[in-house]
């Protein structure tokens, strides 16, 4: 005892701030114990964290499936506009060397790339294979598939190749110019729209994330007053005091990202099954897959930051009110 | 220590809590603030922590001057006062470890110079065998000493009590004031606001009596 009070003698020359840490190993170890320190009081009301962080994570999960889908559609597309091909369906009464001619004389013109003949017997034979309609097919007495001629525009723009295709729709072999690529560019709409959609939808819900932490955030200083009035009273301050609420914010949002991810690969696991099924119909190797590393680090990035903004806009409001009386 | 200079604090709504109160606690000096309930005691030390500001005149604490005094001051102000309250105002969801342990965290101490100081101040007000335990399973006078312990673990250079043995019985309210004059002995400043006149007059140390806001009377530096 005698020992004890000597040294809170010595506290008269003012040797109370020797000893005190400032390295920045100190600090470091100081952050990282409230972090440790705000999880393990997160973890002692399990319940009512699981049931923010859920709800953080349903609100994140929502626009980052959405935009997944857009962005699959969006892939399926672009495999799609790759393969924008001019497709010339013959007369009937062209024979396969007027065709291989005219063939020729197209590869020799600038605005087309390739071009390639499918006769009506090799036409027939794809069908056979890629079908399953084989059996019917041997019932018919003749061919009736007309010779085609795939053409490939050298040019990308539509524009140029809606002119390409005018023109060779007035050759007289041709029965019918088709191009499939009205539809890529209505889908390529669609999406856009959808897209911006998925945005407007993003930002209302991460407002919402907002409004939810800050609520919670708010909620605990509230059930904290005593705490932070008497921290403030031993010489706390407002950065000490703001730490833990912050750091809880920062844990919020990590789980709200990890749940959102749960939900996000869960369905996309759900929706494998029928989706290979359609995408073999359709004789596509197109698979869904799960959230990319990137989009992992994206989410929990969204999440921290969401999570922190709103600690911050609760403690901005509220610590500053609490005030020893 | 302690320095007022006409010190007023006039609260709004226009009652008058101090009017030009003027006195110095000189450093490891030990003093008692008395007066009738609402004469201004508290307002007194509430000056002093910068709870509330003066309305007009000087406070001087610790060399510092507190009416020019910014917000992001005040922390560092309080750490070098120790307060102890009528009410404890210990934290119940906390052991006495990491109640007395508080002044020590908010500083960045190092884990192991906090448990080697919060120790020491449990021995010294003799609870060292109840770091682990809850302040609500404590009696009274157990929790006030801790809250001594929780106002000296980080040996601040003065010590403010505002009523620290209202709640206590003569016997133990003595005990406390004991510890009071341990600290001062060691060079503590000591200001102690009570109205149990008895066992104020039983101990000789200066005494400043407060009625309706003006300092009345000041025994002048005794013991």
């Amino acid at each position: 005892m005698g020992d004890a009070v000597k040294s809170s003698g010595r506290s008269k020359g003012g040797a109370s701030r020797k000893g005190r840490h400032r390295g920045v190993k100190g600090y470091l170890e100081r952050h990282f114990q409230v972090l440790i320190h705000s999880l393990g009081r997160l973890s002692r009301n399990p319940f009512s964290t699981l049931m923010t962080i859920a709800v953080i994570g349903i609100a994140l999960a929502l626009p980052t499936g959405l935009y997944l889908l857009v962005d699959h559609v969006r892939d399926l597309g672009g495999q799609w506009r790759e393969t924008t091909r001019i497709s010339l369906f013959l007369k009937q009464e062209i024979g396969d060397e007027r065709a291989r001619r005219l063939v020729e004389g197209l590869i020799e013109k600038e605005e087309i790339e390739e071009a390639a003949y499918i006769s009506p017997e090799q036409a027939l034979d794809e069908f056979r294979e890629f079908s399953g309609f084989g059996n019917v097919l041997d019932a018919l007495e003749s061919n009736p598939l007309p010779g085609v001629i795939l053409v490939q525009p050298a040019a990308l723009q539509p524009e140029a190749i809606q002119a390409l295709l005018d023109r060779l729709r007035k050759l007289p072999e041709v029965e019918i110019a088709q191009l499939d690529m009205e539809w890529v560019r209505r889908l390529y709409t669609l999406l856009d729209i959808l897209q911006r959609g998925i945005l407007t939808v993003a930002a209302l819900l991460a407002l919402a994330v907002l409004l939810i932490v800050g609520n919670t955030i708010r909620l605990d200083i509230e059930s904290r007053r005593e705490e932070i009035v008497i921290t403030k009273l031993i010489g706390g301050t407002d950065g000490f005091i703001r730490r833990p609420f912050l750091y809880t914010g920062f844990w919020y949002g990590v789980g709200g990202a990890f749940i959102a991810l749960l939900l996000v690969n869960l369905s996309l696991i759900l929706l494998q099954g029928p989706v290979e099924r359609l995408a073999g119909l359709y004789g596509s190797e197109f698979r869904l897959g799960l959230t990319s590393l990137e989009m992992v680090l994206v989410l929990l990035g969204i999440g921290v930051a969401l999570g922190l903004l709103g600690a911050l806009l609760a403690v901005g409001r509220h610590l500053r009110a609490i005030e020893p009386e | 220590m302690i320095l007022f200079d006409k010190v007023s604090k006039r609260y709004p709504g226009g009652q008058e809590a101090l009017s030009a109160v003027s006195f110095e606690l000189e450093a490891g000096e030990m003093a008692f603030l008395t007066g009738h309930s609402g004469a201004g005691k508290s307002s007194l030390l509430k000056l002093v922590t910068l709870i509330e500001r003066a309305s007009g005149g000087q406070v001087v604490v610790n060399g510092q001057n507190l009416t020019r005094m910014g917000r992001r001051e005040i922390p560092r102000l309080r750490r070098d006062i120790g307060i102890i309250f009528q009410d404890y105002r210990l934290l119940h969801d906390r052991t006495v470890f990491d109640n007395v342990a508080l002044p020590l965290i908010v500083t960045g101490l190092q884990r192991r110079d906090v448990e080697r100081r919060v120790r020491a101040a449990l021995d010294m007000v003799g609870l060292l065998n109840k770091e682990k335990r809850y302040p609500v399973t404590l009696s009274g006078g157990e929790q006030q000493r801790v809250g001594i312990a929780r106002a000296v673990v980080h040996k601040p250079p003065l010590l403010l009590a505002d009523e620290p043995t209202g709640n206590l019985d003569p016997e133990l309210s003595r005990e406390i004031m004991d510890l009071f004059r341990l600290f001062n002995q060691v060079g503590v400043s000591v200001l102690i606001a009570s109205h149990d006149l008895e066992l104020i007059a039983s101990l000789p140390y200066r005494v400043l009596t407060l009625e309706r806001g003006r300092l009345i009377h000041d025994s002048g530096a005794a013991g």
